[in-house]
């Protein structure tokens, strides 16, 4: 019994030290791994629009892994979506070569219309 | 506030090793897992499928060490979006917190919490606004535990089929602790909730980048609120809340999805409207399910009325067999699992060796409360070599049970299907 005071008190003790003496006591820190992921380069128009303005609010990675084989129109939708829902600065014209890029890219090519390849 | 902001900036690296690393990674993990007693998998543990049957437009996923976790598979960098390998969940029914998944929505989430500056605000529509310190918000009320299931509304999206946009997420954005915190009535009767109170909105350390995203708040109704049930929780599974997770204090809904259980709690708010405007969006556009009985729409197709998702469906895991085990005829052997729901608790566990054909009850486990995952066990001998189609299925206390087909809605949220996991009989 003495002996669990004694210990309980010590703890509290080095509590109180703790907060009084040194500000960074109670301050947690951790460090993330670093952002590796790079889009696939390519020559369309696209490419250089998705590098500069999706890496704004999440890594790419997030693009590598959605699902394959997503159509010009569905990948077009979904960068509509990170406008319209999220605010990403992006105009009608780059969202349209944005979506060609990402299709021909990591979704189904083939439904990348004629004149967009 | 004392937060500093993650702005993407390079730092210590040690998610970045080299493939051969990572693979070496895997194999410890799967190494600490151990071969549970009875474990029937006759495969080898030569590697981690970080897919667990999802396909990716340039996967795969790596596992990653991110602080207080153990390698686990990255969905993103940034925001740092992580999912539990599968295997984990049949370690047993409550899942370790470096172990369990993590989701931000937003990338300037904290790196730095000063716990002797952080803050709770109650505000809004109280009788008397309030500033908590962490210390006196332990002190407020008795501490209140309860063993719940977080869930992704997400979780299981990469088998939406069609295939759906999101986070491609196999089974492993789930998880179940024992938490420990104040009952947030507590908290807002110490402030005094006023007349005319509908609802109460909650905001994190966690903000956009860019001012034109919305922020990530969550709203309760009152009632919800103001019942036993949700907490404001420092402890999780006797520690403190991992840092990724909502350090130092969490939101935690009991039954709700994880989308409600807000990380690093700044801000509480009672407001005498349904929650509206620019950072509402994870209430008023994001988590949404189509408004109807089955949450669905027929494939491709937008619903026209849609609500905010809430409570967990009925749900049941095989954690013991993989798909793609080969499993040994005529010995006896121990299948396990898990299963849970919104808060009814489980009633039962139904097990099919015959792909839905016939059914036996399993086991179920120590019952550690309605809100927790309910472990089960079923011993079986099969007598048949060749292919089998495992199947397991879930009826909670209200008579939910789980649907022999998937339903499809656009968010691909709140998968519940039946699950079968197809293994040969050698």
């Amino acid at each position: 019994m003495i002996q669990h005071i004694i210990r309980t008190s010590c703890i509290v003790l080095a509590c109180s030290y703790a907060l009084s003496g040194h500000v960074d006591a109670a301050t947690r820190t951790i460090e993330l791994p670093a952002e590796t992921a790079q889009l696939k380069p390519s020559a369309l128009a696209g490419y250089a629009i998705a590098r500069a303005k999706c890496g704004i609010c999440h890594s790419l990675d997030y693009i590598l892994y959605q699902p394959p084989q997503m159509s010009q129109t569905q990948w077009t939708a979904e960068v509509q979506k990170m406008q319209r829902s999220y605010g990403a600065p992006l105009d009608a014209d780059e969202i349209r070569l944005v979506g060609i890029y990402l299709a021909t890219v990591y979704g189904a090519a083939s439904s990348v219309s004629a004149s967009d390849r | 506030m004392g937060a500093r902001t993650d702005r993407g900036s390079g730092s210590a690296n040690p998610g970045a090793l080299p493939t051969r690393r990572r693979f070496l990674q895997g194999l410890g993990l799967l190494g600490s897992v151990g071969v549970p007693f009875g474990s029937i998998a006759a495969t080898a543990l030569e590697t981690v499928d970080t897919s667990e049957g999802v396909t990716f437009a340039a996967g795969p996923r790596p596992l990653v060490r991110y602080p207080g976790k153990r390698p686990l598979i990255r969905v993103s960098t940034r925001p740092p979006h992580l999912e539990t390998p599968f295997g984990v969940f049949n370690e047993g029914p409550i899942t370790a917190n470096d172990a369990f998944f993590v989701r931000y929505h937003l990338a300037n989430i904290p790196l730095s919490i000063d716990t002797d500056t952080y803050r709770v605000a109650v505000k809004g529509l109280v009788k008397t606004p309030l500033s908590l310190s962490l210390q006196e918000l332990k002190r407020l009320a008795d501490p209140v535990e309860v063993v719940a299931v977080n869930q992704c509304s997400g979780n299981s999206r990469g088998f939406s089929s069609p295939r759906v946009f999101g986070s491609q997420l196999a089974n492993g954005a789930m998880g179940n602790a024992r938490w420990l915190g104040v009952p947030l009535h507590k908290v807002l009767e110490k402030a005094g909730v006023a007349p005319g109170a509908r609802e109460v909105t909650f905001n994190g350390l966690d903000t956009p980048v860019l001012p034109t995203t919305p922020d990530f708040r969550k709203a309760l109704q009152i009632e919800h609120a103001l019942s036993p049930e949700p907490l404001l929780a420092w402890s999780m599974n006797g520690q403190d809340i991992p840092f990724l997770n909502g350090y130092p204090l969490k939101l935690v809904v009991p039954g709700y999805f994880g989308t409600y259980w807000v990380k690093h709690v700044t801000e509480i708010e009672v407001i005498d409207h349904t929650f509206e405007g620019h950072d509402a969006f994870f209430m008023t556009t994001g988590y949404r399910l189509p408004d109807n009985e089955c949450n669905c729409v027929a494939p491709g197709t937008a619903p026209e009325t849609t609500r905010p998702i809430t409570t967990l469906a009925v749900r049941s895991f095989l954690t013991s067999v993989r798909n793609g085990d080969v499993l040994k005829a005529g010995v006896d052997v121990e299948l396990k699992g898990i299963a849970f729901d919104g808060g009814a608790g489980i009633k039962s566990v139904e097990v099919s060796l015959d792909g839905g054909r016939s059914w036996r009850q399993a086991k179920l486990g120590r019952d550690l409360g309605r809100f927790s995952f309910q472990e089960w066990r079923l011993p079986v001998r099969f007598e048949h070599r060749g292919p089998a189609v495992l199947q397991v299925r879930a009826t909670n206390r209200k008579g939910d049970v789980q649907p022999e087909q998937a339903v499809w809605n656009p968010g691909g949220y709140r998968r519940h299907v039946i699950e079968s996991t197809h293994v040969t009989i050698s």
